[in-house]
């Protein structure tokens, strides 16, 4: 029977291997075919930022093109479309976090929200995780 | 009825300057406003949070002055006013030189054996 998941995620790209581990449990809970919601909290919400651009490499000499260097946005879509039905991926990006770093411009999928709904999500799901910054 | 749920708060003075306070205890504050029934344990360099009379005033860069720095005391002070329990880990404090008489009054200390029983007076532990 389908679970869902509630999972917390708090840093930003590129920094740090929790959100690559965040990534690969919300895939693997996706392909049990549980529902997976993610309240993207801080710097998390730059996770989904439309704007990310793959780069070439200077040390591998290696063009853009040949480098197929990944962005978060991508894997985030790429979630997007194995959660578009169901199991369903839900994402929330949290508004005051949006505001303070300017990152509203967004991927489709994610919606902006705030404790209020994590709350709700924390009540009405099956279990938490969170995976802070530290 | 709601989940209670336990924050166990580890990482401290993350970003609070920045933010005016402290996001987790913030985060917390919220959910309890909206109806999670949430506690705090302070462990490690967190235990810091308990202590009265923090100042962290002054900052200033060229003519941008940080109008209302963080005061996580007194943060924590409106939590247990709320009605969110303020745990805090003995063993931490003393290993930190935090005496008693300088923790806020209505933080519950409690040692390290007594972490396993407390988590089960919860339906979820998130480590923050």
């Amino acid at each position: 029977m389908a679970k869902t998941l509630t999972l917390v995620l708090m840093d930003p790209p590129y920094e740090k291997e929790t959100t690559t581990t965040g990534f690969r449990i919300i895939e693997s809970a996706l392909r049990q075919g549980h529902n997976v919601k993610v309240f993207a909290y801080e710097g998390a919400v730059n996770l989904t930022m439309k704007d990310q651009q793959p780069h070439p490499n200077p040390v591998k000499g290696t063009t853009v093109e040949q480098e197929q260097h990944p962005t978060t946005k991508d894997w985030v879509a790429a979630l997007f479309r194995m959660g578009s039905g169901s199991p369903k991926l839900e994402w929330i990006n949290c508004g005051l976090c949006v505001d303070e770093r300017g990152a509203g411009n967004w991927i489709e999928g994610p919606r902006r929200g705030g404790p209020k709904e994590l709350a709700e999500w924390v009540q009405a799901t099956e279990a938490t995780l969170v995976i802070p910054t530290k | 009825m709601s989940k209670k749920v336990l924050s166990i708060v580890e990482t401290a003075y993350r970003g609070t300057l920045e933010e005016q306070d402290d996001t987790i205890l913030w985060l917390n504050h919220a959910l309890k406003n909206n109806g999670l029934d949430v506690a705090v344990l302070l462990r490690a360099n967190a235990v810091n949070y308990a202590v009265r009379g923090q100042d962290a005033s002054g900052l200033r860069f060229g003519e941008g002055a940080l109008a209302h720095p963080p005061e996580i005391d007194k943060d924590v002070e409106a939590l247990v006013r709320k009605g969110v329990k303020v745990f805090l880990v003995t063993e931490d404090a003393r290993e930190r030189g935090i005496p008693d008489e300088k923790l806020l009054p209505g933080v519950e200390k409690l040692g390290r054996a007594q972490i396993p029983s407390l988590f089960q007076r919860f339906d979820q532990v998130w480590h923050w």
